[in-house]
């Protein structure tokens, strides 16, 4: 049964159609690659999906049930979590407090409320455990590698019961050694029920983790196959129009 | 021996010894004390108790404001008009008192002032996106010319029925012997570490400093605090403007002026970074104390009160240096 479902959704923004009567349903452990040239519609599809727009038209249905959303926090509070291109860390903050930033633990009574580190420190290495990253709760994020702060960004995503987590280009500005980690963050993910959708430029990346590939050019989408029915050669050349459409 | 991934995620990479050695309000501790074991020694009037009494009260205005100061400055902002907001606040207690009004009245007066102009202060950086130099530029200039029109441009020195009172307030002793205005401060910094370090608010002001856009992403009611921190900067002025009216007993309209600078060097001498994200109370306090410190010295070596200034502002470029070359340092 399909966790999120998209049916018919459209963008425009005055005579700009940014996203054209696209389609799709996703099921809960699927890691969908979300690819396309820049300008193609991914990243206004994912806005969507984020709750920092509405669709023009369309309806998106969560758990087979109508999903409005208005702001980004109304997102989380349907499960649906965002891993930003650019992670959205504060550096002057310890790995746990980023974990928790907006959702901080407190402890106390009545009206004074005090943070409760203990439970947080304790909470976040567990979840870098269970992500299976080097990441240690105390220290500063700045002094973190790339990959470490992939997990931190990741790590956000694991506070609540999250069903859907949505992934922007998150092997773009990283090492090799780091990208493999990452890919093993999302296949973790994954393992534990968690639908993700990667949107990526990185073809090798999108090949290796993603079980399935939706093609989006000219805000449409051209194709959604499965990764072991397609190649690298196909999918690029449905990204540049070199092959038109596959139903 | 294998080191297994729980051991790694619990290791600490810092111990309290090395998080104390790296951090600058710890050194500025240190010249503090040496400065003052130097000026023992060397001069006879240091070490007096009417000196360090002096000292001690001294510092307090400071310290009081660099406390607001240094909230503003973590979210990465920076209030310019704290010198005229104290002045404001100081004239508008006075004439309300002077018009016969108890000291509650006179005190309420001139705390909604100064919440009055942080509310305003906020709402035009938080809601309007004006830049806080400019906004707080513009107060300065504005909250001191309204001190200007509210006396008259008089010295106000008559405080009504409730006179004696408000000269105990600021000028009394009520707690072993240590001047009011220094408990005042010692409360008031142990209020606004507790917040900064153990409160969800605190955790935020060094969260938008960190990543604005961070904070916002995930939820931070990014707005509201900003309005909230800078009405807490003009409060602490508002508030040093109360006790200094106190003890000095009278009131002009140039008291404050040029405040705003010792107060940001104050808080920048004590490890808050003008680029936002760090800064602590305690810090507020060491800085406040290292100038108040130089100044002293100053007079009782003899040395010309027109060196002040280079001194002080050497301290500033000392300190930020320091912290360039600590985050160079860990940036390696």
């Amino acid at each position: 049964m399909a966790i999120l479902e998209l049916i018919n959704i459209s963008k425009h923004f005055g005579a700009i159609q940014a996203v054209n009567d696209v389609s799709f349903a996703i099921e809960p452990g699927q890691v969908v690659g979300l690819m396309g040239d820049n300008g193609a519609g991914k990243s206004t599809l994912v806005k969507m999906i984020a709750g920092n727009f509405s669709p023009s038209d369309g309806v998106m249905r969560m758990d087979d049930k109508v999903l409005v959303m208005h702001k980004p926090v109304e997102a989380r509070q349907h499960g649906i979590e965002i891993v930003y291109q650019d992670l959205a860390l504060c550096d002057n903050l310890t790995a746990a407090a980023n974990v928790f930033l907006g959702r901080e633990l407190r402890r106390g009574f009545g009206p004074i409320r005090i943070l409760d580190y203990a439970s947080m420190y304790k909470r976040a290495g567990q979840i870098f455990a269970e992500l299976k990253s080097e990441t240690r709760p105390r220290d500063l994020v700045k002094q973190m590698s790339g990959g470490q702060r992939q997990a931190v960004a990741i790590a956000r995503t694991r506070l609540s019961e999250a069903k859907i987590v949505l992934m922007d280009e998150p092997t773009a500005a990283i090492s090799v050694r780091q990208v493999a980690e990452v890919l093993n963050l999302i296949r973790h993910l994954r393992d534990q029920g968690i639908a993700v959708i990667l949107i990526s430029h990185r073809m090798p990346d999108v090949f290796d983790v993603a079980d399935r590939v939706i093609v989006m050019r000219r805000g449409r989408k051209v194709a959604d196959k499965p990764i072991a029915a397609t190649s690298p050669e196909e999918v690029t050349g449905l990204i540049t129009g070199a092959i038109e459409q596959i139903a | 021996m294998a080191i297994t991934l729980d051991q790694t995620i619990a290791q600490r990479q810092h111990n309290w010894r090395s998080s104390i050695l790296s951090s600058q309000t710890f050194w500025v501790l240190i010249a503090v004390i040496l400065a003052c074991t130097f000026l023992s020694f060397a001069t006879d009037s240091f070490a007096t108790t009417k000196n360090l009494y002096n000292i001690t009260r001294n510092v307090t205005f400071v310290a009081i404001i660099a406390l607001g100061m240094t909230l503003v400055i973590i979210t990465g902002g920076i209030d310019l008009s704290v010198g005229s907001v104290l002045c404001l606040c100081s004239m508008i207690l006075g004439v309300v008192m002077h018009a016969g009004y108890s000291i509650e009245i006179g005190i309420a007066a001139s705390i909604a002032t100064a919440l009055a102009i942080g509310g305003f202060h906020g709402f035009l950086i938080a809601y309007i996106g004006m830049p806080p130099f400019v906004v707080t530029l513009g107060t300065l200039s504005i909250a001191r010319s309204l001190a200007m029109v509210a006396s008259g441009n008089t010295v106000v020195f008559q405080f009504g029925p409730d006179h004696d009172k408000l000269l105990a307030l600021g000028g009394g002793a009520w707690f072993l012997g240590i001047a009011n205005p220094v408990l005042y401060m010692i409360v008031l910094a142990l209020i606004t570490g507790f917040v900064l370090r153990w409160t969800r608010f605190g955790r935020h002001v060094y969260a938008i400093g960190g990543n604005e856009h961070a904070a916002i992403l995930t939820g931070v009611p990014v707005r509201v605090i900003k309005v909230a921190v800078y009405m807490i900067s003009s409060l602490s002025a508002g508030i040093a403007g109360i006790v200094q009216t106190g003890w000095l007993g009278a009131i002009t309209t140039n008291i404050g002026t040029g405040l705003e600078l010792q107060v940001i060097a104050a808080a920048v001498i004590g490890g808050a970074a003008l680029a936002g994200g760090v800064g602590t109370a305690l810090g507020a306090l060491v800085g406040a104390a290292l100038i108040e410190v130089i100044r002293n010295s100053l007079g009782l070596l003899g040395i010309n009160a027109f060196w002040q200034g280079c001194f002080i502002g050497g301290a500033i470029l000392f300190a930020v240096l320091f912290d360039r070359l600590r985050n160079l340092r860990q940036s390696e």
